[in-house]
């Protein structure tokens, strides 16, 4: 099974024209369907949508409000390496970029670093690393897990794309999340910003959720970057990845990040900007499309944003962040991935939703 | 007195409550006192055990009957693990099995719901199984040793209503257990509908939970199930399809 064969059915739509087409009487009446169609969704994507956003917003808030209640999931990532053997043109973490110190955290650090975050309350954590596949990164990634397993109930990874038999081992060893961007699903786009690395095989790292999926993630989170490509289709393409993985994988909870991308190494600047305005297209129209999705939203936003977003259809937001190698232990520590935009800490990110009426969601699963 | 008994519990108040939506846990005990709602279920998932002071649990009063549930569980062998873990844990001996490995739509398997039940129901738990409601799953759920049979009236969280009355409707009159409809009722007058009847009680928790007024929609809730629970105790008159006359046109044949 793949996601690809669907995902080159749309090769002859041209999303632009499609869109260009979609009259407001359209949208007026996909808001009022209950089920909607993947074309549905593009529509919403729509310029003809944007009149519409408010009408969109109240629908998904009801829809936010009856599947996941007055609920908000709250995590932190935590960087275990920033060492990258790939060449990703907009990643501060490309092997190509002499500008950043590499750091590979030790047993101590980890363990350190893993009790740090765990006494702000957060007991789920996602775990990161650079690219570097391999038997020694993933004896090494296992040395982590069964390191900080102990320091929380849920654990996910953001790491290079896996096997199916490599994902197995990860829950075996406490991971039951995974998350993996495409980064950008056009294909064309998609070599050029991948220049080098293993990471240049598209459809490895395009099936690689499914795998997870097939691994028994009990969570798997995928999205686009977006800003690298036409932000349109970008989204339409995360929303048909993620209804494939849900239709096929009942048993695994589908969820998308919708990451804005900054400034990356070498003067990189995304080419395909995406506004407030539309990210908050963006969130409606993917709780519009999948209701149960999981929706999540990183510290790239600033903390005025994250607050006016939470009711619109967010499920999950990442809190106390600092995406350094150690940043939790070291005060020296920099480099991040990315430059983070909400700099609050967990206990503040809780206060915020405690007055806005949302319930923190510390833990959500026991790791048994 | 028409008190509800389920192990070794006598329950007043019919209306049980959920406590996974609400954006401010805290309002569990004021809508337990203002009403007399007695059993309360807790996912054990969102339980931090290690840290009594800031999870759940501490909104619950101690007199209230705690009904931990495996909600997150998607195979026999985790909601077994999570029940005992509950119990092991001083959450007390009930549990309500949720086995859902449906993120589409959170329907409850009934294979693992049964397989779960058996293993928990010779351990000694007083198991209460949530279920797509089918009358062979509810039969192989009594032999199981379940307490009570808790069919969804429409799936969770939709406030549909008693979509499955039918169904529903079969359950309690072919089931000795009690019948407890969980999942999918939207107002009081749907709980009315139920408890009229003759379920034993109902599970209520997003109709509630995402009310303008949580407070206020519970205590709709608890007279409605009151009011219907009265009304199937008082035996409603048979419905006719027409009007009784009452001066009839045939009269003239008496002798």
């Amino acid at each position: 099974m793949s996601f690809y064969p669907l995902l080159k059915s749309y090769d002859g739509l041209d999303v632009n024209d499609y869109m260009r087409k979609v009259t407001s009487q359209r949208v007026a009446s996909i808001i009022r369907k209950e089920r909607l169609q993947a074309l549905d969704f593009l529509a919403l994507l729509s310029p003809a949508a944007t009149e519409f956003l408010e009408e969109m917003a109240q629908k998904a808030h009801r829809l936010t409000l009856q599947h996941f209640g007055r609920t908000i999931q709250l995590y932190t990532p935590l960087y275990l390496s920033n060492q990258c053997v790939n060449r990703c043109l907009y990643c501060n973490f490309s092997h190509i970029n002499k500008e950043i110190q590499r750091r590979r955290l030790s047993p101590e650090e980890i363990e350190a670093e893993a009790k740090a975050i765990a006494s702000t309350g957060l007991k789920q954590v996602l775990l990161l690393t650079g690219d570097v596949p391999g038997k020694e990164p993933l004896e090494y990634l296992v040395q982590a897990l069964d390191i900080i397993k102990e320091s929380f109930t849920s654990l996910s990874v953001e790491i290079n794309a896996l096997s199916t038999e490599e994902y197995t081992l990860l829950t075996k060893h406490g991971v039951d999340g995974l998350t993996i961007y495409q980064e950008v699903y056009d294909e064309k786009t998609y070599e050029s910003l991948h220049p080098a690395g293993p990471k240049r095989d598209y459809r490895w790292r395009l099936d690689a959720p499914e795998r997870g999926c097939q691994a028994a993630m009990r969570r798997v989170n995928v999205g686009a970057l977006l800003g690298l490509h036409h932000w349109p289709s970008e989204v339409f393409f995360t929303g048909l990845h993620a209804q494939y993985l849900q239709d096929r994988y009942l048993d695994t909870e589908i969820s998308v990040s919708i990451p804005r991308i900054k400034s990356g190494p070498e003067g990189y600047q995304p080419t395909a900007p995406v506004s407030d305005r539309d990210l908050v297209q963006i969130i409606l129209a993917f709780r519009l499309f999948m209701p149960r999705l999981g929706i999540t939203l990183s510290t790239r936003e600033s903390a005025a944003l994250r607050d006016n977003l939470v009711p619109l259809g967010v499920t999950r937001l990442s809190s106390g962040v600092n995406t350094a190698v150690g940043g939790h232990i070291d005060e020296e520590a920099k480099d991040g991935q990315f430059i983070i935009s909400d700099e609050r800490s967990t206990e503040e990110i809780r206060q915020m939703l405690l007055q806005k009426g949302y319930q923190p969601v510390f833990q959500d699963w026991h790791n048994i | 007195m028409d008190n509800l008994r389920i192990g070794d519990k006598e329950i007043r108040n019919r209306l049980f409550i959920g406590s996974g939506k609400f954006a401010d846990e805290g309002i569990i005990q004021d809508l337990m006192t203002e009403t007399g709602v007695e059993v309360v279920t807790v996912a054990l998932r969102r339980v931090d055990l290690q840290n009594r002071q800031q999870n759940v649990l501490r909104h619950i009063p101690p007199e209230a009957i705690l009904m931990p549930n495996t909600s997150g569980a998607r195979t026999a062998e985790e909601a077994v693990r999570i029940a005992r873990l509950a119990r092991a844990s001083g959450c007390g001996n009930w549990i309500k099995i949720e086995v859902i490995s449906d993120n589409k739509y959170l329907l409850p398997d009934n294979n693992e719901t049964i397989k779960a039940t058996e293993v928990l129901a010779a351990e000694g738990f007083v198991v209460l199984p949530y279920m797509h409601p089918d009358l062979y799953a509810a039969k192989a759920l009594e032999k199981a040793g379940a307490a009570a049979i808790m069919p969804l009236g429409a799936p969770i969280g939709t406030n549909r209503g008693l979509k499955t009355k039918e169904i529903v409707r079969i359950l309690i009159e072919e089931c000795s257990l009690p019948i407890i409809v969980d999942a999918g009722i939207g107002k009081p007058s749907e709980a009315a509908e139920a408890m009229e009847m003759g379920a034993a009680a109902v599970l209520v928790n997003t109709a509630i939970a995402t009310a303008g007024d949580p407070l206020i929609m519970a205590k709709a809730f608890s007279q409605a199930v009151q009011a219907g629970r009265l009304a199937y105790l008082a035996q409603p008159g048979q419905t006719v399809e027409y009007a009784r006359a009452s001066s009839p046109l045939t009269g003239f044949l008496q002798d």
